[in-house]
């Protein structure tokens, strides 16, 4: 079993299906009316965030709090960190509290990276940078094969900001193990050239959404921040969603079965429509209910056992 | 427990058709200690627990033409031992519906040992609803209880040693139906 | 002042013979007193020259000060080094750089050479008085706003002309700062993988082709500092084609290391411009070969451990290298040691119009020299390190080659690998 999950890479086919597994166990205790499992009784969860990320942090909470496990919260706002204590320091002090799990959320890429080798305990990656954001790309790959039955050969289109997205990169990597057929899809200032070699070598290009479109089954809008515009990556935030926005005349063009999804928070009118992201094609409120479940799984698959 | 070596005697306790003999009893015996089975459920525990429900469901019905509801009720969530080895995959929980409330809940598996999976079993039984009341029935007890718990239905009792094991193998996952005993001083 | 004779050894790879040092130069004659040393199977080269070092003091004498990277310079084989100008305060006036000038000369163990700022305080925007410094004490010639870019195409022309009047050289930190916003590492597929900002070869490429065709309009000299990239050695094999006074050095960790290394976010590997490709390597090993690129410059960067020991966003690129610098050099060219020789000490001292270093050891020369053991073979130990910081990317590693002993002037600054004071 793996002892961190700092990047999608770092699950291989039978893991993460394992880890997929486990979120679909976890969602059908979900349903019931005791929750709460005593699974990771006596184990402490520190949530480490030095980003804003109320949705993120609170998903990882219930997680971690539904198995049981003494959950911490530090975040990096009003305490320590914002005194200027750097992340070993921070990390030395939650290794003397005992904890076996670090979820760290942080603005600089690699940072979990960093962490792991400073604690004793395991690291999840709550997203970090511009690098990665793997529990979202698990919380993705559950969604859809929830929705649509199957991963292996699946299309998927992932729409908007690549070069900047975490969530785009963890996506790439975990569905292109799990047998899934990524397009990549984008203004090409947002799209790295070498994103295929980067990633996986099956990663498909396309700078037109309209002629990709037909051909899926699931379409995933990512978030464009509009300060984007003024680093000229595009040119304003209406030829943006003219080219690259999802509306309901560009879903139509979406097979009968495919689905929308978005990682949240939105931005709507500019990569998606209101009409579109409150369709029934929608899941994006299904994918905030299956975040739990997926880091549950998480958690469990890293703490559950013998460390 | 350690296991004992691939090439450690072992002895055939029940054939196949001992197997098929000893489910039948133990589902008589259900049907005469419930009243015919009214108001209750079986509930495997995975693994091999699980399809000897499904076993003791399909006698009943073939016996007395009654459909007993069954299903599965995973207890790795609630094990003791979690911490003792890797972690290990989740078996799945199935309540048959209408649920378990206010029926009688007769827990199955194949071997009764140190208890322990029965009192998880128990724990995951109180988180999913409140039984009126809860039984066991199991395949083999082979003794060496950890806890105060003993089984309403037992198939076979097989006295054995702390060196030895129990290896219950049945055709729904195992290819075969048998129960041998391996390991210590045959 | 004490006579060495340094008993069989090779100059240069030749065959092995005597060497004695008399009063401070290469002599044919020996005194009875001489201190007799046993160089066999030891090679003697000219004291290695780098013209590209930061010293940090004064400013961050907890990184390194004049004294303690002099004397990893010495450990190092260098008997000179050019110390880079982005101390704090900015070695931008004639006041700075003689006191960084004097604080060398009170070290005594290589001869510290300031490098002057071009712009006031690094910022760009106007020159620093440059004639002050070339008239100081410390006699500065080369021109640097090293760490940044002297990016204002105007203010870079006029610098190039202006320091033709004392024979100064403009030694240029190529980096296209609009294009390297944020930047992390080299922009390509690990750094798409790992989520860092790029920094990509065209910020470099695009600064070097400017300057060379400006240093050629005004015909001017210019050093094109730590040179990373394929792309780069392209426009300078043309501009040197043409005729273009244009020197250039590459690090000892360009020659060697990648950008893969990246992919533990370990800082240690951040450097700026960053580790390049194993293309880049093996082109920049042929031009330094070939002498496209003239010379070998650590770029010595100490940072203290705060500064690395955190995110690879948070921390300070850079390090240190003077005491790696000649053996890897020696596992990238082998055991040429003439080609060394040029690279690491007669080239760079030319560039900087340095007398005394970087000469032949011809009789009468003086006596500026380190002896290398070519078979020893060592693992680097960031904690054995004379300089006051760690930030090796070597650590573990096994380079051959061990400086054994350097002479500044005759006098020993290392003797059996460690130095006198």
């Amino acid at each position: 079993m793996i002892k961190h999950l700092r990047s999608a890479a770092d699950l291989d086919a039978a893991t993460a299906t394992l880890i997929l597994d486990t979120a679909g166990e976890m969602a059908a205790l979900a349903g019931r009316e005791v929750k709460k499992l005593p699974t990771l009784r006596g184990r402490t969860v520190v949530n480490l965030f030095y980003e804003d990320s109320t949705r993120t942090r609170i998903s990882f909470e219930a997680a971690a709090k539904r198995l049981s496990a003494d959950v911490i919260n530090f975040s990096a706002k009003g305490s320590s960190v914002s005194k200027g204590e750097s992340l070993k320091d921070t990390a030395l002090t939650l290794q003397a509290m005992g904890a076996d799990a670090v979820v760290i959320r942080h603005p600089a890429s690699g940072a979990p990276h960093r962490l792991a080798a400073w604690v004793d305990g395991s690291v999840v990656n709550a997203g970090d940078g511009t690098h990665e954001h793997p529990t979202q790309a698990l919380l993705d790959a559950y969604t859809m094969r929830s929705r649509l039955g199957r991963l292996d050969g699946l299309r998927v289109a992932i729409v908007g900001d690549v070069l900047h997205s975490r969530v785009a990169r963890s996506n790439v990597l975990l569905l292109t193990t799990l047998g899934a057929q990524v397009t990549l899809v984008g203004p090409p200032t947002l799209i790295p050239v070498d994103i295929a070699a980067a990633l996986s070598p099956q990663t498909k290009v396309s700078y037109d959404l309209d002629s990709v479109l037909p051909d899926m089954d699931v379409v995933m809008m990512l978030r464009v921040q509009t300060e984007r515009m003024q680093d000229s990556y595009f040119p304003s935030s209406r030829e943006y969603s003219r080219r690259y926005g999802l509306d309901l005349a560009r879903m139509r063009k979406l097979p009968e079965h495919a689905i929308v999804m978005h990682p949240g928070p939105m931005n709507r009118g500019m990569e998606i429509t209101p009409e579109v992201a409150d369709s029934s094609r929608s899941t994006i409120v299904e994918q905030v209910a299956n975040g739990v479940s997926a880091r549950m799984a998480v958690l469990y698959l890293l703490l559950g056992g013998k460390a | 427990m350690a296991s004992p070596r691939a090439d450690a005697p072992s002895k055939i306790i029940l054939s196949a058709s001992d197997l098929q003999r000893v489910v039948d009893r133990i589902a008589h015996q259900i049907l005469e200690k419930t009243s015919g089975a009214t108001g209750t459920v079986l509930l495997g525990i995975p693994t091999r627990g699980a399809p000897l429900a499904q076993r003791l469901a399909a006698r009943i019905h073939a016996f007395e033409g009654i459909d007993v509801p069954v299903g599965s009720l995973d207890i790795t969530l609630y094990r003791d031992d979690l911490r003792l080895q890797a972690t290990r995959a989740l078996g799945k929980t199935e309540l048959p519906g209408g649920g378990i409330d206010g029926r009688r809940v007769v827990l199955v598996d194949d071997v009764l040992f140190s208890g322990r999976t029965v009192r998880a079993a128990l724990d995951a039984l109180k988180d999913e609803g409140r039984p009126s009341s809860v039984q066991l029935a199991v395949l083999v007890d082979r003794g060496h209880r950890e806890l105060p718990i003993r089984a309403d239905y037992v198939g076979k009792n097989i006295p054995t040693s702390l060196s030895e094991s129990v290896r219950v193998s049945l055709t729904e996952i195992d290819g075969l139906d048998e129960v041998k005993l391996t390991g210590g001083d045959l | 002042m004490t006579s060495y004779l340094l008993r069989g050894v090779s100059v240069l790879g030749a065959a092995s013979q005597d060497l004695a040092l008399v009063d401070g130069r290469i002599s044919d004659k020996l005194p009875a007193d001489a201190e007799i040393i046993d160089a066999a199977g030891l090679v003697a080269l000219p004291g290695l020259v780098d013209l590209h070092t930061h010293l940090r003091e004064p400013g961050r004498e907890d990184a390194e000060t004049v004294e303690t990277g002099s004397r990893s310079a010495a450990l190092g084989g260098y008997t000179a080094v050019f110390a880079m100008a982005n101390t704090s305060p900015v070695a931008d006036t004639a006041g700075v750089v003689e006191q960084v000038w004097r604080l060398g000369r009170e070290a005594g163990l290589v001869d510290v050479q300031p490098i002057g700022a071009v712009t006031v305080g690094l910022a760009g925007k106007q020159l620093a008085e440059l004639g002050a410094m070339a008239s100081s004490a410390a006699n500065v010639r080369i021109f640097s706003d090293d760490g940044h870019c002297v990016a204002d195409p105007r203010l870079m022309r006029r610098a190039l002309e202006y320091v033709k009047a004392f024979d100064g050289i403009i030694a240029q930190h190529a980096e296209e700062p609009r294009l390297t916003e944020g930047a992390q590492m080299h922009e390509g597929e690990v750094s798409t993988r790992l989520g860092l900002t790029g920094w990509p070869a065209v910020a470099e490429e695009a600064i070097i082709a400017r300057d060379v065709l400006l240093a050629e309009h005004v015909g001017s000299r210019l050093h094109v500092c730590h040179v990373s990239t394929a792309g780069s050695v392209e426009v300078l094999r043309q501009a040197k084609a043409r005729g273009v006074r244009v020197t250039a050095e590459v690090t000892p960790h360009h020659l060697l290391l990648t950008d893969e290394l990246a992919a533990s976010y370990d800082p240690v590997y951040k450097v700026n411009p960053p580790l390049r490709t194993a293309s880049d390597v093996e082109a920049l090993r042929a031009a330094l070969v070939e002498g496209v690129i003239d010379i070998v410059a650590t770029d010595h960067a100490p940072h203290a451990t705060e500064d690395k020991e955190c995110e690879w966003a948070y921390a300070r690129p850079g390090m240190v290298g003077l005491e790696t610098a000649l053996p890897v050099v020696l596992s990238v060219l082998g055991d040429r040691w003439d080609l060394i020789a040029e690279r690491m000490s007669r080239t760079p001292a030319r560039i900087a119009g340095l007398t005394g270093h970087g000469t032949d050891l011809n009789v009468g020369d003086p006596a500026n020299l380190t002896l290398v053991d070519p078979s020893a073979r060592r693992v680097v130990d960031p904690s054995e390190l004379a300089s006051r910081s760690r930030n090796t990317p070597y650590a573990g590693t096994t380079l051959p080659g061990r400086i054994v002993a350097t002479f500044l002037r005759g006098e020993p600054t290392v003797l059996d690998g460690k130095a006198v004071k």
